[in-house]
């Protein structure tokens, strides 16, 4: 008997299984938005190497690692929630959430001001002092903006489905033997930290 | 409704994941550290090969893939190497443009 029979027998309509599956199938398709973006930010790279080292250097490394670790630490928040759910703690699994979302917004806190940093300084698409550098370093700031923006409204998503699950927790619709919605969304959430395990070393470390 | 667990559902302890993220955080130090020095072209390659091992992490204990079926593992096979297609072919007719 497959695990998913084994679902319909245990809980009725539930596939849990199913649903796990559904959410994959996304990731795949947000595998293909921001696949076509890192393709393009490879081949320019390709082409103008020197240009988006030099762009690179107006970044704040420091900011990047901080955030890097925000993210890491809130996706193992994330799975530890699934975990406390699972062993019936429902208290620490709502606090792991809330700890996660702390992160996330840690992380829109830091971008906030590493983009107003740039913005002052009169880097954002379309500005005359851009507009005035090299294109490779145009192209660059271009991707920055399109990337890490993309991403970050892929953070403010992932806070808008965690609020969710915790209205569903106190709702007694999400617990200890039903909680795939929770673990979806910490799918969601893991991709936002994959998805900046690449923009991190792509943007921020090139030297 | 039946007491007993899922049989699907696997509990990963918090000593596993807190060991994962210490993986990680260290995988992000070498790579911040390794940026710093100037190996030409292997600094993208090396740091690239980093962010592909911790992102084999995430996925297999973050994301449970580890513990998921075999069509879920054919699934992403499919789905990567479908993205490394496309990256191949792109870079492919790039090198005829030039």
């Amino acid at each position: 008997m497959s695990s998913t029979d084994q679902a319909v027998l245990q809980h009725g309509h539930r596939d849990d299984y199913g649903s796990r599956m559904g959410m994959w199938l996304f990731l795949f398709t947000e595998l293909i938005l921001f696949g076509g973006l890192f393709i393009i930010y490879a081949v320019y790279r390709y082409m103008h190497q020197q240009e988006f080292h030099m762009a690179a250097q107006e970044l704040n490394t420091t900011i990047g690692l901080i955030n890097t670790i925000a993210l890491l630490t809130s996706s193992m928040t994330a799975a530890m929630s699934i975990t406390a759910m699972q062993k019936g703690n429902i208290r620490f699994s709502k606090g792991l959430i809330w700890i996660t979302i702390g992160f996330a917004f840690m992380f829109m806190v830091n971008k906030f001001f590493e983009w107003s940093a740039k913005i002052n300084h009169g880097i954002f698409p379309g500005s005359k002092d851009l507009l005035a550098k090299p294109d490779g370093e145009i192209l660059y700031f271009g991707l920055y903006y399109v990337m890490t923006g993309l991403h970050t409204f892929h953070v403010i998503i992932g806070v808008i489905f965690f609020l969710f699950i915790l209205r569903q927790i106190k709702q007694g619709k999400i617990h200890s033997t039903r909680y795939v919605r929770l673990e979806n969304s910490a799918l969601y959430w893991h991709l936002v930290d994959l998805i900046w395990i690449f923009l991190f070393p792509l943007f921020y470390l090139i030297h | 409704m039946s007491e007993h667990q899922h049989e699907e559902s696997h509990v990963i302890e918090y000593g596993n994941y807190i060991f994962i993220w210490l993986g990680l955080l260290a995988f992000t130090g070498i790579t911040v550290t390794v940026s710093g020095i100037d190996l030409g072209n292997w600094t993208i390659a090396i740091a690239l090969f980093i962010a592909c091992v911790k992102s084999w992490y995430v996925l297999n204990y973050f994301m449970h893939m580890k513990y998921e079926d075999k069509v879920f593992k054919i699934f992403i096979v499919t789905a990567l190497v479908t993205f490394m297609i496309f990256l191949g072919f792109t870079f492919w007719d790039y090198s005829f443009v030039r």
